[in-house]
């Protein structure tokens, strides 16, 4: 984690699916440099030997029985969506990929 | 040059629930669009996933159907990407920590005809991981549709090794798969409802190379024959590219089952890089011993194991077994049958020559079926008492048991069809026969030991068939010789 | 009606409506008044349905005619911050993305304030997604500290912190991932309670960072914001999360938990950057509660510096994920300049969220992508399972920690704008509860020479909220800091 600076913000923002400004391309650059500077400080502590937490409190077999209750009705479903028709989303195009 | 293929398959199958996999809404196919949804399948701001404890259930025992490893301690990541059949835009699923690792499936290849049985091989498993199924997109022109219907729907990917190495063995590996999810009640596996999908990894390279060729992608191969061809479609343009001096490029590629070709989809460069994390909504599972134990009461004999069986105990042929064996009902259905009338291969002909052609016919399934595994033992054993004779019970006996559901002793009782094995009644018969047909006689008693069998067929048309056939003969023969 | 009923705790106001001296519909037009009276400038309202909160006022009062009062929040007017859903109201999350959202479900904390009978009253205005420290990133209005203006109410709960502080409504409900319930109690000068991690349920509360976020009550008194968590609290088979334990008695634990404890000062809490004044505060706190003979003993967080570190890493990532719904197609903001599928989910990011989510967006996929997980989500978890470890191991000697709430008191509007990383390092005191899980409250704690609250921070352990609530109670009941208002 020491190639701060060669944050490629263009990959980021493709893989997180944001149009960025150039003027958010470089802010968030320089900003995203200087906080991963900062969390260089990590590097400081030894953590073999220690579990990762993944949970606050972990508690293990949180499982439902299955059983089955009504869904939405088709409406409420798509209620909110921008373009829908038949009940469904409608989405521009889907290209490939 | 000779080339070796390697192929490596992804099967997603759905594991079969009344509910989704995170949350309590019902599994379907053909519903009315987006009614089997909630805040959860929707990806509603603020809704959480709750495992479906069936779906875990399953999963362990397809585990122990594919001979895997169960960890002690099974967790669920996200895979993060975009598509807008994706109701989060991740899916949860299994990444370091999977239900199965490992595991083997037995495979049996085609024979050298279709009476005999091939080779039989093991397939070796990398792993199985539980995930959530995403929506369906409908495309038209210039726009598409979500259903969010599917979402959520519990499926099973089992990855295998590649260790495949022709299309053959990949149709032979998804059909044992299927038969071993159908035994396990794990699902239909029904490909036309999506209920078994599968992706192919395949490379070529020259036989004897250690090395790996390049891998590409097989998608929408919507059946075990559209897996075969689209698997030998690529092995051939993979040969042909090679063999005119191209090189394979990493990619994904479609099967269009149409035109009978795969499609270039998406590069590798282009793939995804899915950031999985552990799922902070969702706690592990831990498989206890007590809990695998109760699971593993419920695993079934695996169907090449029950094919043998069938050799060993009761020495069915191929050609009787390679129907059985896939389907366990039928399977059950006759070893019920062969138990009560103690003539196991008599059951199994009167099942596979008989009923399956009835049911066929009437386009019905065998849990509909009048005809009960009692009705077939009680069929055979008039038979093999001689009450009534092969040609009465296919005739006048099968088709009624099968309309009515009547017991076979009782119809014949009912029309009378019990054979006749008393020969006072039959002299008389067979002399006005005899008379009747001086030329046949003549010929016996020249030595044609053939010509009885016209008189023979005379008689049991003259009886309507209850003649004992046995008894005919032997009548036959006595009134000629006394003739002389 | 009493011209300072705004200002009325809940034990107060319940009091009056057990006497029959007042309605619920009276008192939820009273503060609906309020609301209009002040909230042009606090700014602690994204929106306020007067006729659904009438109504349910009326039903309310007929219940009381008719005998059947469901306890002690029945016919009491609540404010969510606008994180939490109610069925069939708004739920922007203070953000453009949601802006036309009405949620089709109820959170399983508001279906227990509907079956207490609470009166919902009002979506209060946050951090966009709950990201931030001074409700500055709200796509709609900065809400302000009612005790001045030109000052920042906290965050990322600001407006529900502001809206009991300015006396629009007794208690309400914030969430916590860092924070941001006990921060802006502290700059309000009101109590603010973030519970254990599982402690209530997380069912309808939209996520920003899954394994921090937590539903908690303000209040104007402990007493208050215990009954409120009273209400919300428990196991929810619907958030796996939500840990199966009985909820004690808060009122009666209150009552009956005496002094003396054993409380911890953590030594890095008093280090460089914390405010004298601030400082000040806090030390006559700690001895007051020396002088109630309980034991003092300084113990060390060794891991403490890290937690801010810790936090954006984990808090980012778990958010990078959560946030991917938003993207133009079922329910959010949708980019009209869109050509296809791929290109509508970029342009309706772009327009749908505001700065401070995009950075966090971007930030939490960078620390998760190909090649960097274990050099930071992965060692981020590791470092987070130590600073669990120190605060158990200090829990072995103390009850409780009793720290600041924040540095120093409410900053200016705009101060920290242009510095993400000052703004972040704001949260040092409040987070590393967040990771390691434990409860924390924020009580008033006197008024600097500015006049401007400090809020006294005491950390319990796991499910130790009944402690907690009778700590905070004793130093409330010996000072009048919570009968302070501000003037507006
Ligand atoms: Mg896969
Ligand atoms: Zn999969």
């Amino acid at each position: 984690m020491s190639d701060k600076g060669s944050i490629d913000i263009d990959y980021l923002a493709n893989l997180a699916r944001i149009e960025l400004t150039d003027k958010e391309r470089e802010l968030f650059s320089s900003q995203l440099a200087d906080i991963l500077g900062y969390f260089e400080q990590l590097n400081q502590v030894d953590v073999s030997g220690v579990e990762p937490m993944a949970h606050a409190f972990q508690v293990e077999n949180v499982l439902r029985e299955d059983e089955s209750v009504e869904g939405f009705d088709a409406n409420t479903a798509v209620e909110h969506a921008a373009a829908k028709r038949n009940h469904m989303v409608q989405v521009p195009k889907v290209v490939e990929g | 040059m000779e080339y070796e293929v390697v192929i490596g398959l992804e099967v997603h199958v759905q594991v079969r629930t009344k509910s989704k996999i995170f949350t309590s809404v019902g599994v379907g196919f053909g519903c009315d669009p987006n009614t089997l949804t909630d805040p959860v399948v929707l990806g509603f701001p603020g809704a959480l996933p709750v495992i479906n404890k069936e779906a875990v259930e399953k999963s362990v025992k397809v585990g122990m159907l594919l001979q895997s490893e169960i960890p002690e301690v099974t967790k669920w990541d996200r895979k993060n990407y975009f598509y807008p059949d994706s109701p989060k835009n991740y899916q949860i699923s299994q990444f370091d920590q999977p239900i199965c690792e490992g595991g083997k499936v037995e495979i049996e290849l085609p024979g050298p005809s279709r009476n005999v049985m091939g080779e039989h091989k093991w397939i070796e498993l990398t792993r199985a991981h539980l995930e959530e199924d995403v929506g369906k997109l409908n495309h038209f022109d210039g726009y598409s549709l979500v259903d969010y219907n599917r979402a959520g729907t519990p499926l099973l990917e089992i990855v295998s090794e590649p260790v495949l190495h022709a299309p053959d063995e990949a149709f032979a590996y998804l059909n044992a798969l299927r038969m071993l999810m159908i035994y396990g009640d794990i699902s239909d596996c029904d490909m036309e409802k999506g209920q078994m999908r599968c992706d192919a990894n395949i490379s070529i390279r020259p036989a004897g190379q250690e090395e790996l060729g390049v891998k590409v992608e097989i998608k929408n191969m919507n059946s075990i024959s559209g897996v075969r061809n689209g698997l030998a479609y690529e092995i051939e343009r993979q040969i042909q590219t090679v063999k005119a001096g191209g090189a394979i490029v990493q990619e994904t590629r479609g099967w269009d089952a149409a035109k009978n070709v795969t499609y270039h989809m998406r590069f590798k460069e282009e793939s995804h890089d899915y950031r999985y994390f552990p799922d902070p909504d969702l706690m592990p599972v831990r498989i206890d011993d007590a809990w695998r134990k109760r699971i593993a009461a419920t695993i079934p004999e695996r169907p090449y194991d029950r094919q043998r069986r069938y050799y060993e105990d009761y020495d069915l042929p191929f050609t009787v077994t390679s129907v059985l064996v896939p389907d366990p009902k039928l399977c059950t259905f006759f070893e019920e049958a062969a138990k009560a009338c103690g003539k196991a291969r008599q059951a199994a002909n009167w099942l596979m020559n008989n009923l399956l052609g009835e049911l066929g016919n009437a386009g019905l399934s065998l849990s509909e079926s009048k005809i009960k595994p009692a009705h077939i033992a009680e069929l055979v054993n008039l038979i093999e008492e001689g009450a009534i004779s092969k040609n009465i019970a296919k005739e006048q006996v099968f088709g009624t048991m099968f309309e009515t559901g009547d017991m076979p002793a009782a119809i014949v009782e009912e029309k009378g069809l019990k054979q006749s094995n008393d020969t006072t009644e039959l002299e008389p018969v067979c002399q006005e026969v005899i008379d009747a047909n001086p030329g046949p006689v003549a010929e016996i008693q020249a030595g044609n030991d053939k010509a009885i069998n016209f008189l023979k067929g005379q008689v049991m048309k003259a009886t309507r068939g209850k003649a004992n056939p046995a008894l005919v003969d032997q009548v036959l023969k006595e009134l000629i010789d006394k003739k002389g | 009606m009493a011209v300072d009923l705004h200002f009325k705790t809940l034990s107060e106001l319940q009091a009056l409506l057990s006497a029959g001296e007042l309605s619920s519909v009276e008192l939820t037009q009273a503060l609906v008044d309020r609301k209009e009276a002040v909230d042009d400038k606090v700014q602690a309202f994204n929106s306020l349905d007067k006729e659904q909160a009438i109504a349910q006022a009326e039903a309310a009062d007929q219940r009381r005619a008719a005998g059947s009062v469901l306890g002690p929040l029945d016919g009491i007017p609540i404010g969510l911050k606008d994180v939490i859903s109610v069925k069939g109201q708004p739920l922007t999350c203070s953000s453009k993305m949601l802006e036309n959202f009405v949620s089709p479900y109820d959170a399983t904390a508001t279906t227990h304030l509907k079956v207490a009978g609470a009166v919902l009253s009002g979506r209060l205005n946050m951090d966009e997604f709950a990201m931030g420290s001074s409700t500055e990133n709200s796509a709609f209005k900065t809400t302000v500290n009612p005790w001045d203006l030109e000052r920042v109410a906290g965050g990322s709960s600001g407006g529900s912190a502001a809206a009991v502080s300015a006396g629009a409504v007794p208690v309400s409900l914030g969430s916590d991932t860092g924070g941001s319930i006990r921060q802006p109690a502290s700059f309000c000068g009101v109590v603010g309670f973030k519970p254990t991690y599982g402690r209530v349920s997380r069912f309808g509360l939209v996520a920003y960072a899954s394994s921090l976020d937590q539903i908690g009550p303000f209040g104007r008194s402990v007493k208050d914001v215990a009954t409120v968590l009273q209400t919300i609290a428990g196991h929810d088979p619907k958030d796996s999360t939500s840990i199966e334990q009985d909820v004690p008695d808060y009122a009666g634990a209150i009552e009956s938990n005496k002094s003396p404890w054993k409380l911890g000062i953590p030594k890095e809490y008093f280090g460089e950057g914390l405010d004298p004044e601030v400082k000040a505060s806090i030390q006559s706190a700690i001895d007051w509660y020396a002088d109630q003979g309980c034991e003092i003993h300084e113990v060390t967080l060794p891991h403490m510096d890290l937690a801010v570190a810790v936090y954006y890493i984990i808090a980012t990532a778990e958010a990078s994920s959560n946030l991917a719904r938003y993207d133009g197609v079922r329910y959010t903001h949708r980019s009209k300049d869109a050509e296809n599928a791929i290109d509508l989910y970029f342009k309706s990011r772009a327009e749908g969220f505001g700065e401070e989510v995009k950075r966090r967006i971007i930030l939490g996929t960078y620390v998760l992508s190909s090649g960097y997980y274990d050099a930071y989500y992965l060692r981020a978890q590791k470092v987070r399972t130590l600073i669990r470890l120190d605060f158990m191991k200090a829990y072995e000697t103390v009850d409780a920690l009793l720290t600041p709430t924040s540095p120093f008191v409410s900053f200016k509007a705009g101060e920290k704008n242009e510095d993400p990383l000052a703004m972040y390092l704001s949260d040092i005191y409040t987070i590393s509860a967040n990771l390691a899980g434990i409860p924390g409250i924020s009580i008033p704690c006197g008024l600097n020479s500015e006049g401007l609250p400090v809020g006294l921070q005491i950390q319990g352990k796991p499910f130790g909220e009944a402690d907690l609530l009778a700590i905070a109670n004793a130093y409330e009941e010996a000072h009048d800091y919570s009968s302070q208002h501000p003037s507006l």
